[in-house]
Parts: structure tokens; C-alpha cells; sequence
């Protein structure tokens, strides 16, 4: 296997200092004396004299060979944009040593070589030229980008009158059609309807396809397990693991359930910034009893039982309390709702103190797929808190049936068909 | 054989690495051109503004001065003498107006996509470099209503044109790059262009500025382009001392100015 891409040691030191000197005037400049004026003109020395900073990328070894999809995954601030910066040349390492085998090209947020008065047109050759295209090679390649982006008619107007959906599609468009033996990608499928996003993704398959190399960095978890073939993890600055797509997902959602948040899998909810406006901070935790997965998304087999538990704080005496959790789709759509006002067991009355309820679904009868779930305390109707999105529920397929098949649509029912014998008794025709 | 690229921190002074700008010449070149076609893009009299300027300058000058105190051009009429000082003047003040601000007004390029970043400060002054051929054609023209005889010396002006492209780039990529960390720049670049034309032998021949004076002049890189300028165009003669010591400096101020550029370069992703 011959190597894309060899990193040795990186690491990047940024000073918080950084931030305030960009926008120093002349006046605090000469306040602080010939001093930062020298530290300007080295900044290399700067990161070594001052250690008011923060290390976003520290000792980072590996390599990516050639015609790999590399997945790189990590929660914000973990370094993936750093490390980006870095290979496309943007920012200096501190340290360290990076090898490119062959031409690289960037997908950081796509358009950003646009200007808003050119015309799609023009806007292509000044983008290639910038993104390290040829003239001959923009104009060999200028067909393709036109068909692909979709913008058709409004090639000759002003990109500034574009939706920002063919402005988006033009920009990717230039940017995916650059012949290049390294492709690096962040995030521009987030922008884009749905129809242009799986292009985009078709786009790269493609690339990867052809025996280039891939670098992806997504939050999109499923669009790396299916397009990538290698994942590494990065974790505050750190290579925290590196091995194929799937294990690598697996070892970032076990990172987040072990760092963030609290205890085993429950969820602190004290802090969310999910609660709905107005409310009051009653409710303090929810947790899935019982089920595998991350803890920000509970797994569960479709028909399987659903064991929820909700700590909340009543500071003052609630009458007539009612405790319930609301089961969205992805969309927002309202599923079911189960509240303790339904269960003609539980006694509903006056509340108060540190109180836990725990939420028994003997099947959730939900189709396979994923769930926000609300979770809200009412008195006598009014709503005191609410947390919108508190907890995902994972619905996994099932044999639910005993058939072997699948539910069609959102919910998973069972019922009972028996054929009538008509007239004629003819069955099988019916 | 695939390219190899290595990337590693870099210290100190770095080379102005010539095959790298010669390589992606094509990013110059659309620089240049997204530069020309927005500039006039949307107004009403497009490119006549390219020599609307001097122009414009020009006439106010000549009544201004002309009327009220006469200046001496020594020799040819004062319209066209100070238009051929303007030409290479108004270059040089728009170029260092224009490239001194150019990073700060590609901050999403320099922080989203590598290029050489050399270009954008040159990309803009080369713009300016095309409305100066315009106003030469104008310069042309005016010679032909003062039936004013051309010399052998035209040949040379390219030389000088280059002379001042130099001196331009040194200026401008200097305080770009200052630019970046201090906004100051911004305030002081007026000034030191309203203020450089006064030391610059544009409006006035040398011979109006008192001896004492002369030497600032001569420390001027623009003086010898002026100079050139008139010598070429409309065959004045030379002042050599300040003519060479002027083209000496644009000379050097090219190279720090380069030189400094290359060097802050390194942090521009970071501090921008």
C-alpha cells in the first residue's frame, strides 16, 4: 500500500492572546512597548514564551494509505477543523511533520472563492484558478460543473441572486470536479436539499472509487459508516482511535457516554438548553433503565419493553402533578404521548421535594428508527417544565412479527387476519 | 510520479519563493481580472474611470496652480506635464490604497484555501497596472493636441512602469501585512499618500523644490518613476543623482517589503 498522507508528531498551539492581538490598535500597541511588536514579527516564539493557550492538536501519528475513505471523528473543539487547517496549508503546525503524496484538494465550506457581483460563469474560472485548476483544465471540465450544479439559465447572472441552493450546488460543483489525488471534505453536505446531498455523497463515493483518497470529517455518523473505510477519533487534540469506520463510531459514541454528562447512561438535565422558554427548572435528569447504547441514544428492539426513569426537583408543594414523556419523530412529528394521568394506577396529587417516576412501555410499538423523546411535568393542565429532545430512542428491527418481515410506515401493530370463505369458496383468489 | 508536499513549521525569514508564484501564475491572472471586471462593474461610466482620475486631477491642478501662482513646468505645457507625472502617481496611490486593505477584504480566502498569498496584494495592484495603460493612451493623445514630438526614449518606459509596480508592491505588501495585526494601517494610509504626493515632484518639477529639500526626494521611490515617466514620454532631461538613488530605493523597499510579507505570512491563518 503506498501511503497519501504521513503525519508525524503534529501538533498546533493556539494563544488565547491570538484572539485579542488580531484587532490591537497602534495605541495599545505602543502601551505595551516594543514587546508585542517582536512577538508579531516571531510568532513562533510567541507559542514558546507564553503558555496561555491550548494545545488543539497534540502528538497526532498516523498515516491514511492511497484510495482510503478516512472518516475523522469528534465532538466539537476535539481538533478535526485544526487538523484540516493544517493539511490544506491554511495554519502553520507547531510542530510536527506532514507528507502529501500527490495534489490535494479541499472542500472546506465551498464557495468561499465566490464573488457575489460575478456571474456563475465567471465565478468558475476565478474559483478553479484559486482552487489550482488550470485554464485548460476549468474549460475541459466546465460542462460537467454546469450539468452537475444544476444551475443551467442562470449561468451569466450574478451568483448574488442566486438561491443558496444553487449558490451551494455551483460552489461544490467547481470543487468536487479538481482533479485531485487527495480530497479533503468537512461538513458541505450540511447545506443542500436532500436530492443534491445524496449527489454530493454519490460524487465522493465516486472519487473514492477511482483509487483516490478521501478525508471526510462529518458529523453525519451514518454518512461515515457508509462511505468510509478507515475512522480515526480525535478527542481534545488527541488520536484517541484509529481502525476501520464502524469501530471507530462505536469508540467515539462510547466516548461521549464515559465523558459527558454524569453517571452511567443518565442524562443531566438540569443544564439543557433544550428546556422550553419560561420554564421552570423542575425537572433534573432522565435515564433509559436497562438498554444498550449511548446514552444520548438508547437502543431498543421495536416491540421490546422501554424502561424510562425521570428525577425531577419540586422546590415548592405541585398540586395536581402530572409526569409525561412525548415520542416525536426526527421531523417533530407527535407520535404518542404516555403520562401519568393515564395510568389509572398511579395516584395523581400534590408533589414536592426530589421525586423519581419511572416510565414502563411494555412494547414500544414504534417502527425501527430514531426517536426524540419530550419529557414535560404539568399542574392541572399548565405546563411548569419542559425539555424538547431530552432523550433519543433508538428503535431497532426485530423479528416483531415472528415473520421474519418488517412493518411498513411509522408504527409497529400487530393483528389478527383470518379469510372469510365467501360464497363460491374460492380462498385463493381473494 | 506523484508530487511529494511536506509540511512543517517554518521560522524566520523565508525566500520569496519565485518558482511557487510562477507555478500558480493562473491565480495572479484571475487576481488581476476579478479586480478589473469588478471595479466597474454597475456604474455608469465604467472604464472612463480608469483615466477619469488623473484626469480629473489634472485639470484641477492647472487652474488651482497654474492660474493663481504660476508654476514653472520647465518645458512642456503644464496640462500634459502633469498629467504624465499623475499617471504613474495615481498608479502608485490607488495601488497602495488598494493592496495595503487587499488581506483584510480576502479574510474568507485566507482562511478557508491556500494560494500563494503574495497574489492578493499584487492582484490588486496589477489591476491599477491596466488602468495606467488607458491613461497612457490618453497622455498620447494630449501630445498630439500640444503637437508635442515624441522621443526614442519611449522605449524605455516599461522599465520604468516596472519601477513602479515595484515600488507599489513593496509599499502595499508591507502594510498589508502589518494590516493583519494592526488596523491602524487602514487610518494611516491616507495620509501617507496624501502627504506623499507632496515629496513627489508630480505637480511641481524638481527644480521648485528648495536644494536642502532634495535629498528626501531623492529618497522617494516614486521620484525616479515620475522622472522616467517624462523622460521617456515627453524626453525631459534627467536629474541622474535623484534619479538613481530614487530607483535604488524603490529597489530595496520591493525587497523588505516582500521579505517582511513572507515572514508574517506564517500567522496570517491564525491572526486574521
Amino acid at each position: 500500500m503506498n501511503p497519501a498522507i504521513e503525519i508525524e508528531n503534529l501538533s498546533k498551539f493556539y494563544n488565547r492572546a491570538d484572539k485579542a492581538a488580531s484587532h490591537t490598535t497602534l495605541q495599545e500597541a505602543l502601551a505595551n512597548g516594543l514587546q508585542k511588536s517582536i512577538d508579531a514579527f516571531y510568532p513562533g516564539r510567541r507559542g514558546k514564551s507564553c503558555q496561555r493557550g491550548f494545545w488543539a492538536l497534540k502528538d497526532i501519528n498516523f498515516q491514511v494509505n492511497e484510495g482510503d475513505v478516512l472518516g475523522v471523528i469528534g465532538s466539537n473543539g476535539a481538533g478535526k477543523s485544526t487538523l484540516l487547517k493544517i493539511l490544506s496549508r491554511i495554519t502553520e503546525p507547531t510542530s510536527g511533520k506532514i507528507a502529501i503524496y500527490g495534489r490535494l484538494a479541499s472542500l472546506l465550506e465551498v464557495g468561499t472563492g465566490f464573488h457575489p457581483e460575478l456571474t456563475g460563469r465567471e465565478n468558475i474560472f476565478l474559483n478553479g484558478a484559486i482552487l489550482g485548476m488550470g485554464r485548460s483544465e476549468i474549460l475541459s471540465k466546465f460542462d460537467e460543473i454546469v450539468a452537475f450544479a444544476e444551475v443551467g439559465e442562470f449561468l451569466d447572472m450574478p451568483v448574488k441572486r442566486y438561491s443558496s441552493g444553487m449558490y451551494v450546488r455551483l460552489a461544490f460543483a467547481v470543487s468536487a470536479h479538481l482533479q485531485s489525488d487527495v480530497l479533503l471534505v468537512d461538513e458541505v453536505l450540511a447545506v443542500g436539499d436532500v436530492g443534491f446531498q445524496r449527489k454530493c455523497l454519490g460524487k465522493m463515493a465516486e472519487v473514492s472509487g477511482q483509487g483516490r483518497t478521501v478525508i471526510f470529517v462529518s458529523h453525519n455518523l451514518a454518512a461515515i459508516e457508509n462511505l468510509c473505510t478507515r475512522g480515526i477519533v480525535l478527542n481534545h487534540g488527541r488520536l484517541c482511535y484509529e481502525g476501520s469506520a464502524k469501530n471507530a463510531i462505536k469508540a467515539y459514541l462510547d466516548l461521549q457516554s464515559s465523558s459527558d454528562e454524569g453517571d452511567g447512561g443518565k442524562i443531566d438535565l438540569r443544564t439543557t438548553l433544550k428546556r422550553a422558554p419560561g420554564c421552570q427548572q423542575l425537572l433534573q435528569g432522565i435515564e433509559v433503565v436497562g438498554a444498550e447504547g449511548a446514552h444520548r441514544s438508547a437502543v431498543v428492539a421495536m416491540g421490546a419493553p422501554l424502561r424510562i426513569r425521570i428525577m425531577a426537583n419540586f422546590g415548592k408543594r405541585i398540586p395536581e402533578a402530572e409526569v409525561g414523556l412525548g415520542f416525536d419523530s426526527f421531523y417533530g412529528l407527535r407520535l404518542f404521548t404516555v403520562s401519568t394521568v393515564h395510568d389509572p394506577a398511579y395516584s395523581t396529587g400534590e408533589l414536592y421535594g426530589e421525586q423519581q417516576f419511572e416510565c414502563v412501555i411494555p412494547g414500544v410499538p414504534l417502527a425501527a428508527g430514531e426517536y426524540r423523546v419530550k419529557v414535560f411535568v404539568r399542574s392541572g393542565g399548565v405546563v411548569l417544565d419542559a425539555v424538547e429532545d431530552a432523550l433519543r430512542v433508538q428503535v431497532a428491527e426485530s423479528d416483531f412479527f415472528g415473520t421474519g418481515r418488517q412493518p411498513y410506515g411509522a408504527f409497529a401493530h400487530r393483528a389478527t387476519w383470518s379469510a372469510i370463505c365467501s360464497d363460491n369458496g374460492n380462498v385463493s383468489s381473494a | 510520479m506523484k508530487s511529494k508536499l511536506i509540511i512543517q513549521p517554518r521560522a524566520g525569514w523565508q525566500p520569496v519563493l519565485l518558482s511557487e508564484l510562477w507555478q500558480s501564475r493562473d491565480v495572479l491572472r484571475v487576481m488581476v481580472w476579478r479586480d478589473v471586471t469588478l471595479r466597474y462593474r454597475q456604474t455608469l461610466f465604467g472604464g472612463l474611470w480608469a483615466v477619469m482620475q488623473p484626469l480629473i486631477a489634472m485639470l484641477l491642478f492647472t487652474v488651482l496652480f497654474n492660474r493663481l501662482n504660476p508654476l514653472s513646468s520647465d518645458g512642456p505645457a503644464y496640462p500634459l506635464f502633469a498629467f504624465v507625472g499623475l499617471l504613474p502617481w495615481t498608479f502608485f496611490a490607488n495601488s497602495v490604497t488598494m493592496s495595503s486593505n487587499s488581506l483584510l477584504s480576502n479574510q474568507a480566502l485566507i482562511s478557508k484555501i491556500y494560494f500563494p498569498r503574495l497574489f492578493i496584494p499584487l492582484g490588486s495592484i496589477g489591476a491599477f497596472m491596466l488602468d495606467m495603460l488607458v491613461g497612457l493612451g490618453l497622455a498620447f493623445a494630449m501630445m498630439v493636441y500640444y503637437r508635442y514630438p515624441a522621443t526614442s526614449g519611449i522605449l524605455l518606459l516599461p522599465v520604468f512602469a516596472l519601477y513602479g509596480a515595484m515600488a507599489a508592491s513593496g509599499v502595499g505588501c508591507l502594510l498589508a501585512a502589518v494590516n493583519v495585526q494592526y488596523r491602524d494601517v487602514k487610518y494611516v494610509v491616507p495620509f501617507l499618500v496624501q502627504m506623499g504626493m507632496f515629496i513627489t515632484p508630480v505637480i511641481y518639477p524638481i527644480s521648485y523644490m528648495p536644494a536642502k529639500w532634495r535629498p528626501l526626494l531623492a529618497l522617494n521611490p516614486m521620484t525616479g518613476v515620475v522622472l522616467g515617466f517624462r523622460y521617456s514620454i515627453l524626453g525631459m532631461p534627467l536629474d541622474w543623482p535623484i534619479f538613481v538613488v530614487s530607483l535604488s530605493s524603490a529597489t530595496v523597499i520591493c525587497f523588505i517589503g516582500l521579505v517582511v510579507f513572507r515572514r508574517m505570512e506564517v500567522s496570517f491563518g491564525d491572526v486574521i
